[in-house]
């Protein structure tokens, strides 16, 4: 019992140091964000390894997620003779929930894994602690641009992603199952709102890829530099990643729309 | 003594210096002075703490007591941004490289001009040039760090760390794991930097012959302290046992090649 009470002193307070490196951490990233400005070439190029690349996986998952919506929608919606909302149905649910949450899951796993290791194994193979030598911040430098990259790429992402499922709703929906197609475009237009469900999924997938693209650059950063540490870090990062998704996923919805 | 020239001589200067890694002391009460346009080697068996050494110089690792100097400014009380400008005025040529991995040699030798420096890329790139011809890797400019043999990634190595002129480079290890000709070459090039450029240059080096070659001034760590020091000529008339022992490379002496450890027959027949 009282092994057990060390340890979890032990890892509370562990934990509360490694938020306190994170936070500094996080502090000096945003503050080397001036230095990315005058260089855009830096952005372009991380723009196009965490964004670009992201591409494949952000469309084909987004093309099933909206059929199987479609499929599954107009399953329910028949019962209620009311197929016509189906349109309404996968837009709001992809729109508000799916488009930011899965893309960000999955923008953790394909680019955020890959920061988590690029960083990691920079920091093993002395990468960083030569760039210091040479007089260039490897937060600034390094950190800086990849951070701003995966923040400004996520809420493209998420867009693209529902969009997509739209499109894939649409032909499992109108192609496959006979809903009417002015039905369908028509009362999603009429139900989406702007305000309430564009904006509010938009600044849902900005905060993701906030909290996604930090997680992942912290922990290569903050690896032990072994191969043991590098893997164990990336590890971290998808798991880290995927339950601070989901837990903001409920305060962000309980704030937008809940009358909690 | 070769070393009691007036501070201002003194590139850095490094006063009652303690560091330890956990309970292990790398460094007790050190102090040593490099002195300015010389060049300075150490010397000392493998884990005495000569990379720490170099780290602690650059202001990487902060001692636990004791002072840095260099060039007149004590490195662990500098402002960050301080420290970052008198690392431009520092080069270091790593033990393990340490290029950068997704740069071909050649922007990685033009890296450090082009993060601090406005030369438009025509300079740059006759200056990049010029330092891959002196470590003979001109040919070798499209190469990825990956494609370099250990040696050949230390010598691109060595052109980065030249690559701003500075004032004073550290040199970690550079003969280990070149050939006689490269060898010799290298022994050439530190020493024509050396007097050409008035560079001072501090080595880190298990070859005696190279550094003995080179070097106007040598140290010798061991066990956290300095046991040795001179001129190359002083050193191989010493008397002290430790130095003669460090300078012919006899395995039996006051110098351990064991990492400390328990008696060999306990550990062998203790069960865990
Ligand atoms: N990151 C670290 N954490 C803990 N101990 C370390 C670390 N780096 C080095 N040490 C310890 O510090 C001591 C000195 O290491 P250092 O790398 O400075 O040795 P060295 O003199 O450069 O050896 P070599 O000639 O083999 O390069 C070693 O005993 C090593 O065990
Ligand atoms: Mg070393």
């Amino acid at each position: 019992m009282f092994q057990f009470l060390q340890n979890l002193g032990k890892t509370t307070r562990s934990s509360f140091a490694k938020l306190g490196r994170a936070s500094f951490f996080l502090s000096h990233t945003l503050t080397g964000i001036s230095d990315v400005v005058p260089r855009p070439n830096l952005l372009i190029k991380q723009v196009y390894s965490v964004g670009v690349l992201s591409f494949l996986i952000i469309t084909i998952s987004g093309l099933f997620v909206g059929m199987v919506l479609g499929l599954q929608g107009f399953n329910i919606l028949s019962d209620f003779g009311a197929e016509e909302s189906l349109g309404v149905m996968v837009a709001a649910s992809l729109v508000r929930e799916l488009g930011p949450v899965v893309s960000a899951l999955l923008f953790a796993g394909r680019a955020g894994s890959a920061l988590t290791a690029e960083i990691g194994l920079m920091k093993a193979t002395e990468q960083l602690s030569g760039m210091e030598m040479m007089a260039v911040d490897p937060i600034k430098r390094i950190i800086s641009p990849r951070f701003l990259a995966g923040f400004l790429s996520m809420p493209l992402l998420a867009a693209l992603f529902s969009a997509i499922g739209i499109m894939g709703g649409h032909v499992v929906g109108v192609g496959m199952l006979g809903v009417d197609d002015g039905a369908f475009w028509a009362q999603m237009q009429a139900s989406i709102d702007f305000q309430e469900d564009i904006m509010n999924g938009i600044l849902k997938s900005v905060v993701f890829g906030f909290v996604v693209s930090w997680i992942a650059l912290f922990e290569g950063y903050d690896a032990i530099p072994t191969s043991e540490g590098v893997s164990r870090a990336t590890t971290r990062t998808v798991v880290n990643s995927a339950f601070s998704v989901l837990a903001l996923d409920f305060i962000l919805t309980a704030l937008m729309f809940g009358d909690i | 003594m070769a070393n009691s020239a007036s501070p201002e001589d003194n590139i850095v200067s490094i006063s009652n210096l303690s560091f330890s890694r956990g309970p292990r002391k790398i460094f007790d009460a050190v102090s040593l002075e490099i002195q300015r346009g010389k060049v300075t080697a150490i010397m000392g068996p493998s884990g005495t703490g000569k990379t720490t050494l170099l780290k602690l110089i650059g202001g990487q690792l902060a001692p636990d007591r004791g002072q840095i100097h260099v060039d007149g400014q004590n490195v662990h009380r500098l402002k960050t941004r301080e420290l970052y400008e008198l690392r431009k005025r520092m080069g270091m040529l790593f033990q393990s490289g340490a290029l950068l991995t997704d740069m071909s040699v050649y922007d990685n030798v033009a890296f450090p001009m082009r993060e601090h420096t406005h030369l438009p890329e025509s300079m740059i790139r006759t200056l990049v040039l010029m330092k891959l011809h002196a470590v003979g890797l001109r040919g070798a400019r499209h190469l990825m760090p990956n494609e370099l043999s250990g040696g050949m990634a230390r010598r691109v190595a060595l052109a980065r760390a030249i690559a701003l002129d500075p004032l004073m480079i550290m040199y970690d290890e550079p003969f280990t794991g070149q050939d006689p000709i490269s060898k010799g070459a290298l022994v050439h090039l530190i020493k024509s930097l050396n007097t050409t450029l008035g560079l001072t240059s501090i080595i880190v080096s298990h070859d005696v012959q190279e550094t003995a070659a080179i070097a106007d001034y040598i140290y010798v760590l061991s066990g956290g302290k300095i046991i040795g020091q001179g001129t190359p000529q002083e050193l191989q008339q010493s008397d002290s046992e430790w130095v003669q022992q460090f300078m012919h490379g006899d395995a039996d002496g006051p110098v351990h090649f064991h990492y400390s450890a328990p008696d060999y027959l306990d550990d062998l027949l203790a069960s865990k």
